[in-house]
Order: structure tokens, then sequence, then C-alpha cells
């Protein structure tokens, strides 16, 4: 049996969720759905965790699907690099999953609540599909069936808040736009190669020379992700998609799925053209990247400033972060894209935490929270203010918490590779960072309070996962060195594939 | 092994501290007996540092490594045994003094000031002993969060107001100047390490010093260097006990520490003479030192005008750093403990006299001598010392700092040194002069409670004793660049 299973490992993380997921949407038992869900999120990550010792000492894992070998075959790598991202899937995915329960039952109708775990299991089968696999269309494929189940999860958010159709119709058009435009890339590139299995592009590509079908299929690509991906400024979906999903959504996409657009965009960029680096990629997209980094790093701050709305001023926050990894990737050095990765896990990590406890604290006080009615509640609710805090300070990168990690490693990369002016724009901005963060923190715990409510009770299935995601902010940012030197391994082992 | 023992013991001991002080909400009087306690032994810790110290040993260790150049480090420095001693030694008297404030004044959340109390000590102490700037950032950071609910403890709209300043000017100038200083330190040499004759030399042209220089001074934004000195008069807003041990000791002495720090253990004094890296600083400080004296002389508010001293008190630091020269440095290390005893014990004071009469107007204090005799006598010596007149400590650190002008043949600075003394006479002499000397206006009932009182006489009469036993001090301070 066990053999098996670590021969099978590659697919079995994706399939678990995806097979749980047709399971649940039949079952009429909401608690049964969760447990269930819970149980399929649980054995993802342990073969996650099982993948990651394969790979420490293996290194490169490729799996055919059903045994055809590509470039025929659809083929699965999993190596150094793609284990991050899918163990930030996978642990998120089984925290957030944990934490969802209480607020499906109060968020969703009844009936609906089984379907919702249905989606949500298929959103994280998606999500690990899309690093998996080594199959441009493939890609392709998972790319939308995350994209429609999270649209669908986004959409449910409709009971307590009608803006939530919008927010999902924008997200699906916008994300339809950003999937046609790869899988054009993807015609163009397959018209000229023959090929869609990403190692043979690699190896057929340099041969082209300049040719102008490559030049057009990498746009069209890249561009088609950077909307998944919210890079500013084709970010325009990801605010309301997250102020308005359910709560527990608004947790995993934070978390996740931007995160793993971005590693796409890392895998087109270094691994499908990073052998003809010199002619296609970086040296001319490198700057738009660095220039649209910056621009997002103090737009979306500057619009988290002017934010009332928590859930949606922690989503301006994000597109200013998403800033930060892809200021990272566009440095084009190792120390550069080990920052972002570092980052990437770490923003993770921030983000979960804080949506946590702001949805933590609206399923409490049954509000929807802002500036105003945030006030007082640090008092109230000591245990969610508290990861709250410490969640909020790993967003500004104070010492002792893994955003200071991110920061320091981002902040040193920048400085090898472009001088002082861009450290110096990161760090300005990320000092405007704590106008918002101090706002939150200030309302809660010396404001009057605005709501009268009565004595709320913490609950233990609300912030136990809670306070893991914090004491994970807080461990790595001390013991920081499994982060920094599995992404300086990734980064290495995606900079060899250019030279 | 045994030896670095000392070190655990006057880290953890604040830490436990904070710890407890929650738990022990319910029995006042166990709580507030925690801080005298954990003084006493963290006193007691450093000053055996201070002997092994002495004795050539060097302790060290290693708290955790995060990767090969970055580590969370201890090691004990001449710099850091002085700014230890003071930190733990008047951690003593001042949680004896506050007891006395907090009671005498029946402030409210009493529990969660003690605890952020304890958390700031704890910070100051792992700065004081912080082996590479790393540490020293990391809990230059931790001792800037802990002290804001302190600052911001009347939750009124006025503390929110300082609060913000506070952090913004703190955490911002840290986050701006600060970190991008230290990482480009580490670019450049590799390491974070701290070294006797600084680490930069031969790794960095002599023209990138100064601005490098200027990043460190100015994201040291504790050091109060004009114009980043507002959040200092902002903070007093906060309890006097806080004024008097965190900004007139742990917070303001922790930035001038690690000024001196990064002046002698990552530039190197000689570096910084060979290139002259440092002589903008010395125009800067002496700027801040006339000015904010000037503006004291303003303030009518007593404590205001304390802050401003303290500002001006601060660049006397500063400068004696950036004069780069042995003695000026050791002068500036000695100004360290003398300022922070004598300044210590005018807030001391000026919190007494709060307590007893809800005075905070200077105006207000004609003819109070002699309800509070003891009280004004310890203003009158806490002042002698901070002027520096013989027989007071503060004497010795500027006597230092001349010399240390004279060898490096900066006239104008001992000419700036004096007009400076004869501002401080002028603002400082002021307040015991008027309550001993001007008729009484009003009556007002006079409530003292002792353990406010007895604190800032014994931290008056302690300026005096250092005047004395100075010796133990300049050992010390020898031995700041190595045997």
């Amino acid at each position: 049996m066990m053999p098996f299973i670590i021969k099978n490992l590659p697919i079995l993380i994706v399939i678990t969720p995806l097979m749980f997921s047709l399971i649940v949407a039949v079952l009429n038992n909401n608690r049964l759905a969760w447990t269930l869900s819970t149980f399929a999120s649980f054995l993802t990550m342990i073969f996650t965790i099982l993948l990651c010792f394969e790979v420490s000492y293996k290194s490169n894992i490729s799996y055919y699907l059903g045994n055809w070998p590509p470039p025929l075959g659809i083929e699965y790598v999993i190596d150094r690099i793609s284990i991050i991202p899918i163990m930030i899937v996978s642990v998120i995915g089984l925290i957030a999953t944990l934490f969802a329960h209480n607020f499906f039952t109060l968020e969703i109708d009844e009936k609906l609540v089984s379907k919702t775990y249905s989606l949500w299991l298929l959103t994280i089968a998606g999500l690990i599909g899309l690093i998996t696999t080594a199959d441009a269309f493939n890609l392709f494929v998972f790319l939308e069936i995350s994209s429609l189940s999270a649209v669908a999860l986004v959409a449910l958010g409709s009971k307590v808040d009608r803006k939530a159709l919008v927010a999902g119709y924008n997200y699906l058009i916008l994300g339809a736009v950003g999937a046609t435009f790869y899988v054009i890339g993807v015609g163009l590139l397959y018209g000229v190669t023959g090929t869609l299995n990403m190692g043979d592009l690699a190896q057929k590509i340099p041969a082209l020379g300049l040719n102008k079908s490559v030049i057009v299929a990498f746009t069209f690509m890249m561009l088609g992700i950077m909307v998944k991906a919210a890079v500013f400024p084709l970010h325009i979906w990801l605010p309301n998609a997250y102020a308005y999903a359910p709560s527990p959504v608004s947790v995993l996409l934070a978390a996740t799925a931007t995160k793993v657009s971005i590693y796409i965009i890392v895998r087109i960029s270094y691994t499908i053209f990073g052998s003809s680096y010199e002619i296609y990629s970086f040296e001319s997209l490198r700057y738009i990247l660095l220039y649209l980094a910056i621009l997002a790093m103090f737009a979306g701050t500057i619009m988290a400033i002017f934010e009332k709305d928590v859930k949606k001023l922690l989503a301006h926050s994000s597109v200013a972060q998403i800033g930060y990894i892809v200021l990272g990737i566009s440095l084009a050095t190792s120390p550069g894209i080990a920052s972002s990765f570092i980052h990437l896990i770490n923003h993770a990590l921030i983000k979960a935490g804080l949506f946590m406890s702001i949805v933590a604290m609206g399923y409490y006080t049954l509000k929807r929270i802002d500036v105003k009615t945030i006030a007082g509640l640090g008092r109230q609710l000591p245990i969610t203010f508290f990861s709250f805090v410490i969640c909020a300070l790993s967003l500004a990168g104070l010492p002792l918490t893994v955003g200071f990690i991110s920061k320091l490693y981002l902040i040193k990369a920048a400085y090898m590779s472009e001088g002082i002016w861009l450290p110096f724009l990161i760090l300005v901005s990320s000092a405007l960072s704590l106008i918002y963060i101090w706002k939150l923190i200030e309302g809660l715990w010396y404001n009057e309070k605005s709501l009268k409510i009565e004595k709320i009770k913490e609950l233990p299935e609300i912030y136990l996962p809670l306070l893991v995601i914090t004491f994970l902010n807080v461990y790595f940012g001390i013991d920081a060195g499994l982060i920094i030197d599995n992404s300086f391994i990734a980064s290495d082992a995606l900079m060899s594939g250019i030279k | 092994m045994t030896n670095e023992l000392y070190i655990y013991l006057s880290i953890l001991t604040p830490l436990i501290a904070f710890f407890i002080t929650p738990l022990s909400s319910s029995n006042p009087n166990l709580r507030d007996s925690l801080g005298p306690i954990g003084g006493i032994i963290t006193f007691y810790s450093s000053l055996n540092i201070a002997s092994l110290y002495l004795d050539g040993e060097v302790l060290s260790f290693t708290f955790f490594q995060i990767s090969e150049t970055l580590s969370i480090s201890f090691k004990i420095t001449g710099l850091g045994v002085i700014f230890g001693l003071v930190a733990s030694g008047l951690w003593i008297l001042a949680s004896i003094y506050t007891i006395g404030y907090m009671r005498g004044n029946k402030e409210k959340n009493q529990t969660r000031f003690f605890t952020f109390y304890s958390i700031a000590i704890f910070a100051a102490i792992c700065i004081a002993y912080s082996g590479n700037l790393l540490t020293l950032f990391i809990f230059y950071e931790v001792l800037t969060f802990s002290t804001y609910p302190l600052v911001a403890h009347k939750q009124n709209e006025e503390a929110r107001r300082a609060g913000r300043i506070y952090m913004g000017i703190l955490v911002g100038t840290s986050i701006v100047f600060l970190l991008p200083a230290i990482i480009i330190v580490w670019v450049l040499t590799g390491s974070l390490d701290f070294s006797t004759n600084g680490i930069l030399k031969g790794n960095i042209s002599n023209e990138y010093v100064p601005f490098l220089l200027a990043l460190f001074a100015f994201g040291i934004g504790k050091a109060a260097l004009m114009p980043f000195h507002k959040w200092l008069p902002a903070a007093m807003v906060a309890p006097t006990p806080v004024s008097a041990l965190l900004h007139a000791v742990a917070v303001v002495k922790a930035g001038v520490f690690s000024m001196l720090v990064v002046i002698t253990y990552v530039f190197g004094i000689d570096f910084l003479t060979e290139t002259n890296g440092a002589v903008w600083l010395i125009w800067i400080s002496s700027i801040t030192l006339l000015l904010s004296s000037c503006i004291a002389i303003t303030k009518d508010d007593l404590k205001a005008r304390l802050a401003y001293s303290t500002i001006s008190q601060l660049s006397y630091i500063v400068l004696g750093g950036a004069i780069a020269t042995n003695i000026a440095v050791q002068g500036a290390a000695i100004h360290i403990v003398m300022h922070a005893v004598g300044k210590i014990t005018l807030f001391f004071a000026a919190g007494a006299i709060y307590v007893a009469t809800h005075l905070s107007k200077i105006s207000d204090l004609n003819g109070m001598g002699k309800s509070m005799p003891l009280t004004f006598m310890a203003f009158f010596i806490g002042s002698l010392s901070i002027i520096g007149v013989p027989p007071m400590g503060g004497s010795w650190s500027k006597f230092y700092l001349m010399l240390g002008s004279v060898e490096k043949d900066y006239l104008l600075v001992i000419y700036i040194l004096a007009i400076s003394t004869l501002l401080n006479v002028y603002y400082l002499l002021e307040i015991p002069a008027k309550a001993f000397f001007q008729q009484k206006r009003t009556n007002i009932q006079v409530t003292k409670h002792p353990l406010t009182v007895y604190p800032t006489f014994f931290a008056a009469i302690l300026t005096i004793i250092l005047f004395i036993y100075i010796e133990p001090l300049k050992d010390i301070t020898n031995l700041i660049f190595g045997n």
C-alpha cells in the first residue's frame, strides 16, 4: 500500500480534494459535509508532507498521468520550487476548512452549505493542480476549475450582502478574459512548436529564434496570468471579491489564490521561456514588472489608508503586498526570487491570520466590520484581538514576525541589484502601511464601544485555528531558517534553468 | 559556562516579571513587589557581569541562528555594561517610586501598566547586551511598541494624539532610515556583529561614510536629534514614572547607546576620524543642543521643560560620539550614567509634586519649597548635576567631553558647551529658586505619598555618590576600546 501511495503522491494531492468534492456535493448533512471536507484537506496535507520528504531527497519527481509519457501525455512535476506553493495551499486549506464551519452555517442558506463545501474542495483541487501540472494546456483546465469554483463561492456571499453577486460577476468576467488570454498564448505556442509540455516547450523555443508568434504568445500568457494574480493595474476584481465573499472564502482566496498565480508567472517566465531568457522574457518585461510593482505598493497602501471597510482594506493591502512579491521576481536575480518566495509564504500566513481575526469579529458581533464598528472590540475579544495585533504587526514587518524576515531579504535583494533608491521606496511604502494598521489597532483598543453588545464568549473552534496561524507568524519570524533555505534552493533551481 | 548565567538572569528576570504581573492582578501588593525584586535580581547580575567584564572575560551566547550571517545573539561590551547597569539599577528605584505614584494618584489599569513597564525594561536590557545590529534593531522596536500603551495610558484624545506622534516618529524613522542602514552594512561587510574597532573599514568608500552615518543617526529616532525630536515632548502625557524611567533613562538612553555602539563598534572611531565622516554630526548635535535649551526656557509646563532639557542632554552624548576620540566617547558613556541619575531625580521630583499638589505648571510652584522641602532639595541637587557642578556626578562627563573637544581642536564646541551650561542654569535653577524664595500665592492642599518622596531624595544623593565613586565607571569606559 505504502509504496503505491508514495509512487502516486503527485496525483493524490489533486485527486483527493477533487473526489471528496463529488461526494460532499450529494450530502444533505452539513456537519458531515464539513467533517468530510476537513478529512479531505487533512489527507491532502498528509500527502503533501510525504511529498515534501520525497522531494527533499529526490529533488525532482516527474509523474506521467495514466502512464502516458510526455509530450503526448500529461506530466506532473513536483520539484523544490513547486513544493512551496503546494505546501501553502494545503496548510492554509486545512486551517481554513477547520475554521469554516460556523461561518458557512451562518452566512449561507442551509440547503447550499454542502454544495459550498463541494466548491470549496474543488477550488483547493484546482489550485494544487495548477501548481503540479507541467502541461501548459492542462494548466488552463485547472485555471478554469479553480476560477469558476472560486467565482461561485464569492457569489454565495449574496445572502449577507447582494453586492457579492456583482463582485462575483466582475471576478468571472475578468477571470475569463485572463484565462482566454492565456489559452490564446498557449495556442500560438502549440502552433509553432507542436508541443504543450513545459519542459518540451523550453527546449524547442530557443531554436525558433526571434519568432513573432512566440513573442505574442509570451505576452498573452503573461497578461492572462497577471489578471489572475491581481498585479496592478489588473487587480480591480480583487478588493470586492475578497470583501463580499463569505468569510472563510475570503481567508482561503486571500491566502492562496493569487499566490498560486504568481507562482505560475514565475514558471512561465523562468521555466518555459527561461532557456531563451535573453531573447524573450526578462530584459524588457523586467522593468515593466518592476514599475508596476512599485505602483502597486503605493496604490494599494494609499487605497487601504482611505478605506473604511476592513475586509476591503485588507484586500487593498493585498494588492500592495502582491507588489512586493512581484518586485522580487522582477529583480531577476537569485536573491530577488528567493525573497519573493519568502514573502509568498509569509504573506499567506499574515493575510490568513488577519482575515481570520477580522471575520471572527464579524461573526461574534453579527455586523460588518468597518473602522467604526471595530471600536472597543479589543476588550471584548482579547484572544482575537491578540492574534489580530500580532498578524498586523507582522504585516507591517516588525521584528520577531515573519513580515520582518520578508522585508529584510526583499530589501537586501533590491539593494544588491538596484542600489539604494528601490529599498527606500519599499520602506516608505511599508512605513505608510503602518498608518492603516495603526488605525485598526488603535480603534480596537482605545475607542469607546460603538456597538451595544452583551458579553461575548470566544469560541474555541474559531480561535484555535487562528492561534495556530498567529503562532506560525511568530515562530517562522524567529526560526526562519526553514523558509529561507527552501526559498533559496527554489530560486537557485529556477535560475539554473536560465544559464 | 556558569558565568553566562548572569546574562540569562538579567534578561529573563524582567521577562518573568512580565508574565507573572498579569497573573497576580488580584493581589496588588504581590504584583507591585515584583518590580523592586526583579530590579534587585537584574541589578545584581548586571553588577556581576560588570565585574566579570573588568576581569577581561568575554561573555556571549547565541540565542538563535536564523541563517549563516543572521543571528539573535548577545555579547557583553563595555558600553553595554554601562547601559545595563543604568537600566537595571534605576529600575529598582523607579519601581518603588512607581508604586507610590500609581497608588497616590489612583491611576486606572495599573496591572496593564506594570506589565508593559517590565517588558520595556526587558527590551532595554536586551539592547544593552545585544551582540549584533539585528538583535539591537529587534529589541529597539520591541521597546518602542511596549512603551506605546504606557504613553497612551490615559486613553483620552490627547494621549491618543501623543501616542500617534510617538509611534509615527520612532517607528517611521527606524523603518525608513535605520533598517536600510543595517541592511547596507550587512551587504557591504557580510556581517552584523559588533567588533571593538568597527567592521566597516575597508568595506566602504570614504565618501559614502557620512551618508551611511546619517542613515543611522536619523534612523535612531530615540536619540532625539533634531528634526526628529518631537516624540519626546509628546510622550510626556504618560504618567510621570514612565517619563522618569523610560523617557529619561531606558528609551532615550537606548537611543544614544545605539548611536555610540554604531559609532564605536560598527564604524570604529579611528575610521571615522580618518574619513571625517562624523564632522557634520558634531554640528547637528550642537544645534540640537542649543536650540532645545532655548525652547526649554519658553516652556512653563514642568515636564515639557524637562523633556526639552533631555533632548539637549542627549545631544551631549551624540556629540561625544561624533567627536570620535577615545576620551570624548568615554565622556559620552559616563554621561549616559550621570544624566540618567540626574534626570530621573528631576522627573521623580516633578511626579512627587504632581501627586502631592496636582500642580504641573512652573509658574504655580511659587513658595512650594516650604511644604515639600525634601523634594525641592532633591530637585536642586539633580539640577546641579545636570548643569555639571562638582561635587555632583554630572561634572565628570562634561569635563571629559571638553577634554575630547580640546584634543581635536574643536574650540567652537567648547563655547557651545559653555553657553548651554549657562542656559541649563537658567531654566533648571529657576524652579527651586521660585519654590524656595517666592511667596506662596494660594493655599494648596499637600498630600504627599512617602514612596514618591524618598526614592527622589535617594536618587539625588546618588548623584553625589557617583561623583566620589567614579573609579569603577572609569575602569569600564577605559575598556570600551578593548585592552
